[in-house]
């Protein structure tokens, strides 16, 4: 009962800040140097044709009611249309959204995979050498850029060992999943990085508290205390190191879609902004802060759950 | 009033503790000064260190492969020497990079000082500004504002202030909370001095030490994230080397030319190791 008056509170509190993201991306438009519209149309428009343009954009309105239509479209699930590809850009994005939900999935799987072993073992055998390497390894990682890092894994996985396919998606559910592997591992290793450092420090700080020492002490093996109870109360924090992250590397499924020819929504964005599609750029913009705003509220769910003192607060 | 001034929130009881863990230089600090020197240095001498033009073509001398006469790291596609146009790249990428976490930190520090420090509706406001903001994945919004103002320097500069000041913002924020209740604060303010005052010299440098710290791994991100922009063609106009491009440019040769992408990106792999390791060093000596 508890946990749902909690995840309630959470959802009314995300008002304000879904308002606020509508009203960011409303604004990007005005940001356009000189009169949207002509911009939008290019050197070659018409007098007439920016003229239709401008009362289609109600750039005639005042702003506040310009903001209000925009947001009542919203609200109706309208999120423009396309000119250039002359469809709705809702249609757009809900052909390309489940690309990126995969990629984020398949980020999120391998840089778990990657991190939580690694931390452990770090984290177990304190100022070894295996934790020493650990440790000092990932500081290399805080600084690669995702996509050239993509570039790489296909020179090497992809055209010189053939072992995963080059570019797109496939057509059937297992290309989709041997498709998804190395850009995953892609995004994996550019998020492993913070996630193994949190986890290491608060698997430390977790090993060293009396419950753990209680436990050694009742002459139970180490693996268990370490992964049986240890891991569950370290994860606590770093759950929620990895949704902060998650959030910021959803920006990084931009590019890595690019590297891949992933047909997900970052690609889509590219393509619009390079073929000068203001509604598809501003629409995509919207869905992507809307995805990190439920990352971040999955987040507190799950920290919520693992952690009963959060939901009394 | 100097006694006042002088203790910050942070300092430790022991005698002499606050001395030697100031002065104490650590392995990542001097590693990560020393590489970050380097490239600097590098990027400074351009000039000295090769006598190629990074934009002027020649492309009778396109795709020479790293070591042939001449051309230490070869040339690219329309023959232009790839180690000219690396450290010509590192000039406009560090210098954009810099520059462009200067103004998110003043802006983002001050804005976060007064919120902080006066409360009410003004923290409110400034809290759903900040909430916001970062509801968007750091990249998109750089793109989609860069996108909407057009390419060039000026728009990169204005898209990461516009983003970037939030998390300066939410840092001195959360510290000057923490230092206006602290004895010294209190009693700069029970003295009558007029409040910019207490604010810029008394609370300002007590709080600012999280926000110097962040600025190293900010700069990491934002030299990402120029390199990104210049990846996707929306960065520094061409034919100005950047490393983004330069690695965008490689990508269509990747199996013939493998060399093409992977050292620009290599160059960006260091200066970011030499940054994190810098960020990595302050920290560890604020901790100690």
């Amino acid at each position: 009962m508890k946990y749902l008056v909690y995840i309630l509170k959470r959802l009314v509190s995300l008002i304000p800040v879904l308002l606020g993201i509508s009203f960011i991306v409303f604004f990007l438009i005005r940001l356009i140097p000189g009169d949207p519209a002509a911009t939008l149309l290019g050197s070659h428009a018409t007098p007439d044709a920016v003229r239709e343009l401008r009362n289609q954009l109600g750039l005639n309105q005042p702003l506040w009611s310009q903001y209000l239509t925009f947001l009542g479209h919203l609200l109706t699930g309208d999120l423009g249309f396309s000119y250039v590809y002359d469809s709705p850009v809702g249609g757009l994005i809900g052909a390309s959204l489940p690309v990126t939900i995969w990629l984020l999935v398949s980020g999120t799987v391998f840089t778990l995979l990657i991190a939580v072993p690694l931390a452990v073992l770090a984290a177990a055998r304190r100022n070894g050498i295996l934790d020493n390497i650990i440790r000092t390894v990932p500081i290399a990682g805080l600084g690669l850029p995702a996509f050239w890092l993509g570039i790489m894994l296909i020179l090497v996985f992809g055209l010189k060992l053939k072992l995963f396919p080059v570019a797109g998606f496939g057509d059937t559910l297992g290309a989709h999943i041997h498709g998804i592997i190395l850009p995953g591992i892609t995004i994996a290793l550019t998020l492993a990085p913070i996630l193994i450092r949190s986890l290491r420090a608060s698997m430390i700080d977790v090993l060293s508290s009396d419950y753990i020492v209680t436990a050694h002490a009742k002459g139970i093996s180490t693996s268990r205390v370490v992964l049986g109870h240890a891991l569950r109360n370290a994860a606590v924090s770093s759950v929620t190191v990895l949704g902060v992250n998650i959030a910021y590397l959803t920006g990084s499924t931009l590019v890595v879609e690019r590297v891949f020819s992933l047909p997900g929504i970052g690609q889509q964005m590219i393509n619009s902004i390079l073929g000068r599609d203001f509604p598809t750029v501003q629409g995509i913009t919207l869905i992507f802060a809307i995805m990190v705003v439920v990352v971040n509220l999955l987040t507190d769910v799950t920290h919520a759950a693992l952690d009963p003192r959060v939901k009394l607060s | 009033m100097s006694a006042a001034t002088s203790v910050g929130p942070v300092v430790p009881a022991v005698p002499g503790a606050r001395r030697r863990s100031r002065g104490r230089w650590n392995a990542p600090l001097v590693a990560g000064l020393i590489l970050f020197g380097l490239i600097v240095l590098c990027a400074l001498c351009a000039p000295l260190l090769t006598s190629y033009d990074p934009i002027k073509q020649d492309l009778t001398n396109a795709f020479l492969e790293p070591g042939s006469k001449g051309h230490l790291l070869g040339t690219d596609s329309l023959g232009r020497d790839v180690l000219a146009r690396l450290l010509y790249g590192a000039r406009v990428d560090l210098q954009v990079g810099v520059l462009a976490v200067i103004s998110p930190f003043v802006i983002g520090s001050l804005i976060g000082l007064i919120a902080g420090w006066f409360g009410g509706w003004l923290d409110a406001i400034v809290g759903r500004v900040v909430d916001m903001v970062i509801a968007f994945p750091f990249l998109v919004l750089v793109i989609a504002l860069v996108f909407a103002m057009g390419p060039g320097t000026t728009s990169i500069y204005t898209a990461i202030t516009l983003v970037g000041w939030v998390a300066y913002c939410r840092i001195v924020r959360g510290q000057v909370l923490v230092a206006k209740e602290q004895e010294y604060a209190m009693a700069a303010r029970a003295s009558g001095l007029p409040t910019w005052r207490i604010l810029i010299r008394h609370l300002l440098p007590n709080v600012l030490l999280q926000a110097v710290v962040f600025t190293m791994s900010d700069i990491v991100l934002t030299l990402l994230a120029i390199v990104t922009l210049g990846f996707l063609g929306l960065g520094v106009p061409p034919p100005t080397p950047d490393w983004g491009t330069m690695i965008q440019e490689g990508q269509q040769f990747i199996l013939d030319k493998w060399y093409m992408s992977t050292i620009p990106g290599l160059a960006v792999v260091l200066t970011g190791l030499a940054l994190a390791l810098i960020a990595d060093g302050i920290v560890e000596k604020a901790n100690r």
